[in-house]
């Protein structure tokens, strides 16, 4: 799984496919139109993002009060809860609650926290068999690849590919792409999934202090499925995803789908409080970093996410690179300010992976400001060390050239003479900068040159 | 915990979420709009017996069709409680009364107890809901002003037929939940 290549040797290969690349581009900003025509045909939108952002600041202020309260209610309802510090604690408390039922399958439905954990290998490991049933992560799950956007898990396959993958695993005729035909497939052999398994695990959306119910939101209806079929039914989530009363869900439930694809809300959201009769419910509750990111003021309003995409489908870094080339569970902007936390040498490369151009800041729903997020990270990663050789050295030399008017006359001069006689010497395989780019010709003088020769006598 | 204690920065208060108000002209107008535009089937039945002929009309009554409402026991099984839950494996329509219907997203609200059992809208191949026309408001708020704290092991909304747009971004209607969700409003 770990992975050596940097974000920006990985979009290099994503960048091989040009194809590929203006499908995956078009197809996220159509999402993200689609976001804003959902945002402008809802009033009072902005005042909508400022409480939610409210609500989730103060979950951050008295998080501590707020899961004790959250803890109380579950167990208040039936639920058993447990408390895992990271992702070995939390895999070994999902595999004891099956062994001691002697369950051997597990289907899951959407849990980018599961998937951060590696939970599938852990448990596959052990003997236990999990499918993943919601469809993008199904696709991903039988092709071996982690999902590439945490609300279309699968959003940087064609679905050629994904017919052939149909046609090994499924026995789906060859050459079969239509996406209603194989959906229709999937539905069939997910539906006797759902059927047979005995344990089903959910992801959790909204967990409310108040009354110790959480909400967890699907357009396919998987998780219900899974869950309501269950003996035994298993909730992970991460401490950050707590809200303090039920009718803050309105506020939350108005924003989700609307800022992810543009639909007013997810066509299930679904309230589980209580076991039904005769079944167990469990609640795991994973640190996993969330409180050493509640330590790093510049950071902490990172952990109001909730996890929409927003962000993702207008970056346009992630459109033209794809989320895979980001090498962690979660990508695009929000996976760039979350990763860093976790494992700061590791992701020194993500941050860097953006223009910083605001565009995610202005579309997210809780108004997490992402893109100082990112430049902070640079500083700090620099700072501790972490950051590529190459960029330090470019940037101390930069810094050079800046601070020194000779020196900034004397670069000008050399690089303009050589764009225009020697483009070679610039537009090479050595610079980055020149890959799937072109550079415009480039002035005879400099604005400073021409300043001093004109200056006078528009005057 | 202790660490969450030790790092939570001071506290900040909540905002007052009761400047969300939207008041609708016509409220029964929005929710059939939004409900229709979302992929839902929307029919102004206006009274249980015209339901009951839109029943016969759509749906093949040879097959398994479920209900949990006593005055439909004419046109669907009333659901046993005591099932167990995967036996509805093959029900056919599933129809059920929503406690609430929200007209900015077309949603419903269903609880355990006008649903049966848990599964019984996830599972139906077809699910009918009830929507009586003064059960309609306008924002979730208003929504979840009037759930309020009531007591449920499950609630859920509904908006519309389970979809996915998983592959290529091409809308499928009919995921792994229902393949149509028709709503009878009731007056």
């Amino acid at each position: 799984m770990k992975n050596t290549l940097d974000h920006a040797a990985l979009a290099e290969e994503f960048n091989k496919d040009e194809d590929r690349v203006d499908w995956h581009d078009g197809a996220l900003w159509w999402i993200r139109q689609k976001r804003d025509r959902a945002a402008n045909q809802t009033p009072q939108w902005e005042e909508l993002r400022e409480a939610a952002s409210a609500i989730k600041a103060n979950v951050i202020s008295n998080l501590h009060d707020y899961l004790i309260q959250f803890e109380e209610n579950l167990k208040k309802n039936g639920v058993k809860v447990y408390w895992a510090a990271d992702a070995e604690e939390h895999n070994q408390i999902v595999y004891s609650i099956l062994k001691d039922k002697d369950i051997k399958q597990m289907v899951k439905s959407k849990s980018m926290l599961t998937e951060e954990c590696h939970l599938n290998e852990y448990l596959e490991e052990r003997g236990i068999e999990v499918i993943n049933s919601d469809l993008g992560e199904y696709i991903q799950q039988i092709d071996n690849e982690p999902p590439s956007h945490i609300v279309l898990p699968c959003i940087h396959k064609r679905k050629e590919e994904i017919g052939e993958l149909f046609h090994d695993h499924l026995g789906t005729e060859k050459g079969l792409s239509d996406p209603t035909l194989l959906t229709r497939v999937a539905r069939k052999h997910l539906n006797n999934v759902f059927l047979t398994r005995r344990a089903a695990l959910t992801g959790v959306n909204f967990a409310v202090a108040e009354t110790g119910e959480y909400v967890v939101c699907t357009n396919e209806g998987n998780a219900d499925m899974g869950a309501h079929l269950s003996d035994v039914q298993i909730a992970s989530m991460g401490l950050e995803k707590i809200i303090p009363e039920r009718k803050h869900l309105g506020v939350f439930l108005r924003l989700l789908a609307r800022s992810a694809i543009g639909q007013p809300i997810t066509i299930y959201s679904s309230h589980y409080k209580k076991p039904r009769p005769g079944q167990e419910m469990h609640l795991i509750l994973v640190d996993k970093g969330r409180s050493d990111l509640l330590a790093r003021p510049d950071f902490r309003d990172s952990l109001k996410c909730i996890k929409c995409g927003a962000c993702m489908n207008t970056c346009p870094v992630y459109r033209k690179s794809g989320g895979l080339s980001y090498h962690n569970t979660i990508s695009g902007p929000i996976g760039a300010i979350l990763a860093p936390n976790l494992d700061m040498k590791q992701h020194a490369d993500l941050p860097f992976a953006s223009t910083l151009c605001g565009s995610c800041s202005n579309v997210c729903p809780v108004k997490i400001p992402i893109h100082d997020q990112l430049y902070k990270w640079r500083q700090e990663i620099v700072r501790l060390g972490y950051s590529a050789n190459r960029k330090t050295f470019s940037m101390k030399a930069m810094a050079l050239t800046l601070s020194s008017p000779e020196i900034y006359n004397t670069a000008g001069k050399t690089g303009r003479w050589l764009l225009n006689n020697a483009p070679f010497a610039i537009n090479n395989k050595f610079n980055p900068w020149y890959k799937q780019r072109d550079m415009p010709d480039s002035s005879q003088q400099s604005f400073g040159e021409w300043y001093a020769k004109n200056g006078s006598k528009t005057k | 915990m202790a660490a969450v204690k030790k790092n939570q920065p001071p506290l900040t208060i909540l905002p007052d979420i009761s400047i969300f108000q939207v008041h609708e002209v016509d409220i029964v107008k929005k929710y059939s709009d939004v409900f229709t535009g979302i992929g839902g089937l929307l029919v102004s039945a206006g009274s249980l017996a015209n339901v009951k002929d839109q029943i016969r009309l759509n749906f093949d009554q040879n097959k398994r069709i479920f209900t949990t409402i006593p005055s439909l026991s004419d046109v669907a099984e009333l659901c046993d409680p005591q099932a167990d839950p995967h036996s509805l494996f093959d029900v056919e329509l599933a129809i059920v009364e929503a406690r609430l219907a929200v007209a900015e997203n077309g949603a419903v609200w269903v609880t355990e107890d006008v649903m049966g059992h848990r599964i019984l809208p996830y599972i139906a191949q077809h699910l009918a809901v009830l929507v009586y026309e003064d059960r309609i408001v306008s924002t979730m708020h208003d929504a979840y002003s009037k759930i309020g704290s009531e007591d449920y092991g499950f609630g859920g909304f509904i908006g519309g037929p389970s979809k996915t747009a998983d592959i290529e971004q091409a809308l499928v209607l009919g995921a792994h939940g229902p393949l149509s969700m028709t709503v009878y409003l009731i007056n």
